[in-house]
């Protein structure tokens, strides 16, 4: 069970789209996992033959469990002539499956509990997630005693609704954790500047004329992309935070914030932004737009994110200062494009201008960093033509 | 029963054996007129008369292999090498022949050959006479290793291994010999391959032998004053090893720390601690812990040989370390 939302513990296998035996790619979608943020299709990265599935539909289990086992063939990718026969991979034993490594929801980085062999049992045992108990072990780690503990404060506990009512407040809750635990722990910066949209919005303007109208661009395409190819020069906005330190990404996948109709949000990645034309990155956007809102996010698109853009332009606001995202380092916040009086060359005369902004981790990099960055997005959109 | 220090037991062992059996004669450097490196022999040469103890030359392989061959010929030979760190010069004699032939023989040939020799630190005689090596010796299949922690197991375990068939090597802790128990002269001979708990408790497994018994007693004393009840098991044997008793403490307390006074790597401990790692894992609420020598020769100055070897103050802290905040 993929972690595709930063507390995920755990998430509801809806629906497979192989079954045992269907030879796979790397990339397909093998199933269909019901989160907090929505229906998310899982894809897999292995490259194989179903050898058996382990969680069958309609089960909920912690984020870790193995959810099946892919034989990978021995001369990947798949070839239709039959291949030798291969060792076939050891059974995952079933114990892996009733104390799966807890991952993600307390730790930062999503690694193994501190947890004793014979704690861990009981914990399977009991029914406890051994990721909710405070281990007072040696060097923190949980015990027998803290995990029976955990069990006996269970039983004295009122009894709670075992489900939150619905994935509405699950998501806030969610988006709650997150977002306070980001103003906990990252120091913020925050900087804004106003850039003149008069030649990117003029250049749209005629770009738009020579294409169909299903293929018309928006300025959000250019934002996306100027904001990618800056952060190519200020690279260390575009890290994950792992523990003690940031580690830059080697690709640019921008998180598009995109509000949901029912209430929240979701930031699915726009992958390698910086290598896609405008109109790839156009098509993207819709692409995103329409499934966040209908459910069938790809489960990467959820974890990839390396940085991520917040435009609340078409509410009619003019300037959003974000929350960052952890592990994220940096939330880049675009305004509407408004007209206002502006000066060029000593004389005051109406431009459309655009508020942006970096809300940036003050671990990871510097304002003197932030300021090259924004500078970089205003030089970039001077040159639309160039994007 | 009546009080006698280890040498004593020993000699008494030893008395018994050369008084009830015409085949048993003790051999070693100094055994006779001497009375013994450290005195154990005392008096048997003018009970028994030079034929059966008998004085050899400064040469453990000749020694060692004359008593593998009078064990071949019939005889009981007991063989006495003064410390451990001499009896590596009989490495051959013990690992080649010793340990192999009953193997090799289909079983035609047995060797009841009985070693005894001293091990351990603790009385400034450094680095060639203070070292604990009877965890190479355990590492040998065809012979058993036994390692007495009390006058009574002194006496018991030579019993034993004068009545084995096969090659029985026994350590004693050099610092034990002037250490007093009560000795029961009629007891039956003990079992070889047998721990026993020295003291119960259900918090943590101490898991030790030898010359580290005591000292393991000493720091489960000073930890019942916090009310943390501390187990001591003797493993006594450590060829064959006790694992059913080492895996039914650990069961219990679910912790364990090894005290052993030989070099921490590829140490007896170790090996204890991977058997319980594959016997036990699932009752483990802590890391195994071990206590063992500082990895450098015996030093000769008494606070650096204090400091090289396995203290209560240490065992105290590796017991407190498995108990986390608990304890």
């Amino acid at each position: 069970m993929p972690i595709l939302t930063v507390d995920m513990t755990a998430g509801t296998l809806t629906a497979w789209r192989k079954r045992v035996g269907d030879a796979i790619m790397r990339g397909d979608i093998i199933a269909e996992v019901e989160t907090d943020k929505g229906l998310i299709d899982v894809e897999v990265f292995t490259t194989g033959v179903i050898e058996s599935i382990l969680v069958q539909a309609g089960e909920t289990v912690p984020t870790g469990t193995v959810l099946a086992i892919i034989r990978e063939e021995a001369g990947a990718p798949v070839s239709v002539a039959p291949s030798a026969p291969v060792e076939p991979i050891p059974a995952v034993p079933p114990a892996a499956r009733l104390a799966p490594a807890p991952a993600g929801a307390i730790t930062e980085v999503p690694g193994r509990l501190r947890i004793s062999p014979l704690a861990r049992k009981m914990a399977a045992e009991l029914c406890v997630d051994p990721a909710s108990v405070r281990g007072t072990g040696p060097g923190g780690s949980v015990t027998r005693e803290d995990v029976e503990r955990a069990a006996a404060a269970r039983l004295q506990a009122p009894a709670r609704p075992v489900e939150p009512p619905d994935r509405q407040a699950r998501m806030r809750q969610l988006i709650g954790a997150a977002m306070a635990r980001s103003k906990r722990e990252i120091p913020h910066y925050y900087l804004g500047t106003t850039i003149d949209m008069f030649r990117a919005m003029t250049w749209l303007a005629e770009e738009n004329l020579k294409r169909p109208v299903t293929e018309r661009l928006l300025p959000g395409a250019l934002l996306m992309k100027a904001t990618a190819l800056a952060l190519r020069e200020v690279p260390e906005l575009n890290a994950m935070w792992r523990g003690t330190e940031a580690v830059p990404s080697p690709a640019i996948h921008i998180g598009v914030a995109i509000s949901l109709r029912g209430g929240g949000l979701v930031a699915p990645a726009l992958h390698d932004a910086d290598r896609r034309s405008l109109g790839d990155l156009m098509t993207g956007l819709r692409d995103l737009v329409r499934r966040a809102r209908s459910g069938g996010l790809r489960s990467s698109e959820l974890s990839d994110p390396t940085v991520t853009v917040t435009s609340l332009g078409e509410q009619g606001v003019e300037t959003v200062f974000g929350i960052i995202y952890p592990p994220q380092v940096a939330i880049v916040g675009f305004g509407k494009v408004v007209e206002r009086p502006w000066v060029v060359e000593g004389r005051i005369v109406a431009r459309p201008v655009l508020a942006a902004t970096l809300s940036a981790d003050h671990r990871a990099s510097d304002g003197h960093r932030g300021g090259l960055f924004l500078a970089a997005v205003d030089r970039l959109l001077q040159e639309p033509g160039r994007l | 029963m009546i009080k006698m220090t280890y040498r004593e037991a020993v000699r008494s062992a030893l008395r018994e054996a050369l008084r009830g059996d015409p085949r048993v004669f003790l051999m070693g450097e100094d055994v006779g007129r001497y009375g013994g490196c450290f005195k154990v022999s005392h008096g048997l040469l003018e009970e028994f008369g030079p034929e059966r103890v008998r004085d050899t030359p400064l040469s453990e392989s000749t020694f060692l292999g004359a008593g593998i061959g009078a064990a071949l010929g019939g005889m009981r030979p007991i063989v006495e090498i003064m410390t451990v760190n001499f009896s590596l010069l009989a490495m051959d004699q013990i690992v080649n022949n010793a340990a192999t032939l009953r193997h090799m023989s289909g079983g035609q040939l047995s060797i009841p050959l009985v070693v005894r020799m001293a091990t351990g630190g603790g009385r400034q005689v450094a680095a060639q006479h203070s070292h604990s090596l009877e965890g190479w010796y355990a590492h040998i299949p065809g012979i058993k290793v036994v390692a007495p922690a009390t006058p009574a197991d002194a006496r018991g375990l030579l019993q034993a291994a004068l009545r084995d068939p096969d090659p029985v090597f026994v350590f004693e802790h050099s610092a034990l010999y002037g250490v007093d128990g009560e000795v029961d002269e009629g007891a039956a001979p003990e079992e070889i391959g047998r721990a026993l708990i020295r003291r119960p408790g259900d918090a943590v497994s101490l898991i030790t032998y030898g010359g580290c018994v005591g000292k393991a007693l000493q720091a489960a004393d000073q930890l019942a004053a916090d009310g943390i009840a501390v187990e001591v098991l003797d493993l006594r044997s450590l060829r064959p090893l006790d694992t059913p008793a080492v895996l039914a403490s650990v069961a219990k307390t679910h912790r364990a720390v090894i005290v052993d006074e030989g070099w921490r790597t590829c140490s007896f401990a170790a090996e204890v601690s991977a058997q319980i790692m594959e016997g036990a894992f699932y009752s483990l609420d802590a890391p195994v812990g071990r206590v063992c020598s500082a990895e450098v020769p015996m030093p000769y100055a008494k606070h650096m040989e204090d400091a090289a070897l396995p203290q209560v103050a240490g065992i105290v802290g590796a017991v407190r370390e498995t108990l986390g905040s608990h304890g």
